[in-house]
């Protein structure tokens, strides 16, 4: 039996029999998160550690009188077991919510719906996957990791809501070493991610990344700190648009004086018209219910031609501050997030982009953001991988990394010449704790101007 | 029946020794990392219930060699069966990587090890009640809200018992018990679109290994009230000056400066380039041991696990071998890595016992842990004094370094103009950027054994998979020269 099935098994196991033993007033929800993960970690094209991970974590949220307990555990997949651990922990979660004060923005559990989706893949034999690599890559310094197999998210509730998102991808997610005529290490990003491992597609993802390594390779052009024109690549963009999940359109953050884009949302400021942001769940990227099990509309405005339309609203946030719930998912120092966020496409065709940058600098991926000035939402980053400098709308020489120090106020408004017409879908690849979902549909940026101060 | 912070779930039982004759016969060398963690988090927020909430980690990392080649099988599947899939899922991996191994596995790079540690501890989880504590937490929000324009208040509570134990087909047993506190008390500030955030020490920045005494409530009230004061003092005023000034960094920023610009260049795997790919590279090479001045005189730096009560203390690292003191630099010169026996034996280079993993589910690597800066011989006044004009800055609220760790800007939560030797006006958004090794050259002053403090931080990231982990820094008050400090915009 695969994990998957088990994992629902012993899943559908614990919330029957736990949901049967309730006390009067009592309200439970049951969130899983489960994998079970090849992750193949690559330096130089050899095998630096290769981990298998089986792993369910169960969340298990107690309401009562107005009060709330969360807790989780690790579930052995042992159903008599992992329901002895349920009962002592349940134990405990009625005293803590004969003890804690009443919490007044606790919100009642309801049902939900219920949906189940399974994206099946094929995962690869991690034979095949190590073989692939390791050989076809031998010689050209490649660093990475290969993770591969099912994830599973899932929730129920004692108010009957039942929803079950579980998927099987592979990635591999990648850079390309080589050292340049200067004698400077230099590197290209690749990313090659499916439901279903394709060797020959694999292999063009590293070849075409390997191609882009003959420009890098040669001397690099010095760029002093100032202003540029500056192209960003749509992974860079990704890295911009991710401070927005920083507080910046939370409407909890906003309220605690956490969103840097408190200007904007006061209706002092505003973006380019040509800025237009959203939250996504058509892109399939992750599943739509949030961890309470709500569903959130299908789209969620953020930015409409440069101002804002929405922020993100938990069910929590709407209850202490008496606005209406867009189904936002929230929690950390962070507050609401964007989960699967989209930037809308522009006019400039990807082909052109050179060519309409002129002179100015070709970035493709940026690194380590944070504010700058919170106050002004001016970010701070690093310049990463493949950056060039582009003179009359041709490549002439990699860079050295700079840092750089710029407005989202500027980036999508002021200096905003053009977004371009194709955007790329950014897949999460983050795997703190495990393997995460979501990602983000962005297209490149133009700007006119883009400061550099180291 | 009173109600402690204390908790015990029903787990089932699980004797690692046993469980260790069952995976032998599956590998050449076989090797069990069981791991149990609860984490409490106890949040209020604006004097409200924000945030109960417990976790109960429970797994076992089983090392597979096979070949030469040794590969990893986490689970949480703790019964015989289940440990014997895992065993051979491990087995199964290294047989498949051995071909294309990085490094040929040898018993040398997990010595036979026995012994424990137990951190240091007076009061235990069992002695307050759930009430109690959270009453005293109520309470800190009320003494953060010194005005009406202080807009939200928390108190946030992280109490953490782990055990690990650790047994290998060649003879190793270790057991090794943490129990381990931090807290994060805030207030933010507002007026207008102005809003400014002041915390004690920086967000996380007090953890320790202790007990509850380290929740001292009548002294943390005293430091609430202070950082709410401090934050309206940041809402009337002017921004930090944009000019290159003397800068003066409290231990609760040199924290973040040790970690960023000493810790990861130093991590032995980065200098190999395992993390290229994620976390980044590093700016220094295997010849620079014993030869890179990378401070100056003034600059010595330790990698210390022995310190009693620091967050990443400890007796034995992951592959068993036992932790000591080490001078990493001593008078400013570069003498030795943060690298585990593994990267050790790849690079030929001495390093330190720092092979850790951040629970079950995670293999060992190279990381930072308790990186301290040795004090000097100068008063915190006494450094003051020899500043003319400077700023000196408290508390970490922002970072940024590039990926072969060279060019820096952090950013902090308070800063005071420094005139004639006295400290003056607050300044508002104080940052300041840099370049690692001419920075730590321009080292002028190092605060004395008084003006040492230990902080230390929850999440240090890196890893693919990544692994968050605990990192200690103890430092004193520095001076430093001809550094670029800049505030917001106008």
């Amino acid at each position: 039996m695969s994990a998957t099935s088990e994992s629902r098994i012993v899943f559908d196991y614990l919330a029957e029999a736990v949901f049967a033993e309730l006390l009067q007033g009592e309200e439970l929800s049951l969130n899983l998160s489960a994998e079970d993960q090849v992750y193949l970690r690559f330096n130089n094209s050899r095998v630096r550690q290769a981990t298998d991970v089986l792993q369910r974590n169960l969340k298990v949220t107690m309401q009562c009188r107005g009060r709330k307990f969360e807790f989780t555990y690790d579930l052995t997949g042992e159903e008599p077991w992992d329901l002895a651990t349920l009962r002592s922990l349940l134990e405990r979660a009625r005293r803590e919510v004969q003890v804690l004060p009443e919490d007044p923005f606790v919100v009642p559990m309801q049902d939900f719906g219920k949906s189940d989706q399974h994206h099946a893949g094929e995962r690869p034999s991690y034979e095949e996957v190590i073989e692939c690599i390791a050989s076809s890559t031998a010689g050209t310094d490649l660093t990475g990791l290969f993770a591969s197999g099912p994830q599973i998210r899932a929730v129920r509730n004692s108010a009957g809501q039942n929803h079950w998102f579980s998927t099987e991808t592979s990635f591999l997610d990648y850079s390309l070493y080589t050292v340049n005529a200067s004698g400077e290490n230099k590197a290209v990003k690749g990313l090659y991610a499916e439901s279903v491992w394709d060797r020959q597609r694999c292999l063009a993802s590293i070849e075409t990344s390997k191609r882009q390594l003959s420009l890098l390779k040669r001397r690099s052009h010095p760029v002093p700190p100032g202003e540029y024109r500056a192209f960003l690549a749509p992974a860079a963009v990704a890295e911009i648009i991710g401070m927005f999940s920083w507080g910046a359109v939370s409407y909890s953050a906003w309220k605690k004086g956490g969103s840097a884009l408190r200007k904007l949302i006061e209706g002092e400021t505003s973006f380019s018209d040509k800025f237009n942001l959203k939250e996504n769940f058509l892109l399939g990227l992750t599943p739509r219910f949030n961890s309470l099990g709500e569903l959130p509309p299908e789209e969620v405005t953020i930015v409409e031609k440069g101002l804002l339309k929405n922020l993100l609203v938990s069910s929590r946030t709407a209850e202490e501050y008496g606005v209406a719930s867009n189904a936002a998912e929230t929690g950390g120092w962070f507050e609401e997030h964007l989960r699967s966020a989209e930037v809308m496409t522009g006019e400039l065709a990807e082909a052109d982009a050179l060519q309409a940058l002129g002179t100015g600098l070709y970035v493709s991926n940026l690194h380590y953001l944070n504010w700058s000035d919170f106050q002004t939402a001016r970010i701070t980053g690093m310049t990463r991988y493949a950056c060039f400098w582009v003179e009359n709308g041709e490549p002439v020489a990699p860079i050295q990394d700079l840092r750089f120090d710029e407005s989202l106020y500027r980036i999508f408004g002021t200096e905003l010449e053009s977004l371009t017409r194709e955007s790329q879908i950014i897949p999460a690849t983050d795997t703190y704790h495990r393997r995460a979902l979501g990602g983000r549909k962005i297209p490149g940026v133009l700007v006119r101007a883009f400061r550099f101060t180291l | 029946m009173k109600t402690t912070l204390a908790i015990k779930p029903r787990y089932p039982d699980f004797d690692i020794q046993r469980a260790l004759t069952w995976v032998i016969p599956e590998a050449d060398w076989v090797g069990l990392r069981f791991v149990q963690e609860h984490t409490h988090q106890r949040t209020v927020r604006n004097q409200r219930p924000e945030h109960n909430a417990v976790s109960f980690d429970r797994g076992v990392m089983i090392e597979a060699v096979v070949d030469g080649q040794i590969a990893y099988a986490g689970t949480s599947d703790l019964s015989e069966q289940g440990l014997r899939e895992a065993a051979r899922r491990a087995a199964s991996l290294a047989r498949a990587s051995a071909p294309f191994k990085a490094m040929c596995f040898s018993e040398q790079l997990r010595p036979k090890a026995q012994g424990g540690f137990v951190s240091p501890q007076r009061a235990g989880l069992d002695s307050q009640t759930l009430g109690e504590f959270t009453d005293h937490l109520i309470a800190a929000c009320r003494h953060l809200k010194v005005s009406d324009k202080i807009v939200n208040t928390s108190a946030e509570a992280t109490l953490v018992e782990t055990w690990l134990r650790y047994v290998t087909s060649s003879g190793t047993a270790i057991d090794e018990q943490f129990l381990l506190v931090s807290n994060n008390f805030a207030a933010t500030a507002q007026d207008g679109t102005e809003s400014q955030r002041r915390s004690l020490n920086g967000p996380v920045a007090r953890c320790r290994q202790a007990g509850l005494e380290f929740f001292d409530f009548e002294l943390l009230y005293v430091d609430c009230e202070r950082v709410g004061r401090q934050a309206l003092e940041l809402l009337a005023a002017q921004n930090c000056p944009d000019e290159t000034l003397s800068l003066v960094l409290a231990p609760d920023q040199m924290l973040l400066q040790i970690h960023e610009s000493i810790g990861h260049p130093l991590e032995l795997d980065r200098i190999l380039g395992d993390e290229r790919n994620y976390a980044g590279w590093s700016f220094v090479k295997p010849e620079d041991f014993g030869r890179l001045q990378y401070g100056s005189k003034l600059m010595n730096v330790t990698f210390d696990p022995t310190v009693a009560g620091e967050f990443a203390s400890y007796a034995f690292d992951a592959c068993g071998l036992a932790a000591t003191r080490e001078y990493l630099i001593r008078d400013g010169l570069l003498l030795r890595g943060l690298g585990s026996l593994e990267s050790q034996s790849r690079l030929g280079l001495p390093g330190v016992a720092n092979f850790r993993s951040a629970s079950w589910n995670r293999a060992p690597i190279d990381r930072i842990a308790n990186i301290n800066l040795e004090p000097g011989n100068n008063s915190f006044d006494d450094i003051l004094a020899a500043v003319e004009r400077g700023v000196y800055m408290e508390s970490n609220i922002s970072w940024s370094i590039d990926d072969y760790r060279n060019k820096f800007q952090f950013g902090c939560e308070y800063a005071r103009l420094i005139e004639n030797g006295k400290l003056g006006k607050v300044l508002k958004n104080p940052n300041y950027r840099g370049v690692t090794v001419p920075f730590w050259n321009s080292l002028k002053m190092v605060g004395n054994r008084a003006s040492h403090q230990v902080f230390g931080s929850p999440y240090c990231g890196k890893g693919e998979p990544s692994q968050i982990i605990r990192v200690g820094h103890a430092s004193p008050p520095c001076l430093f020269s001809a550094v670029d400090v800049f505030g917001g915009s106008k």
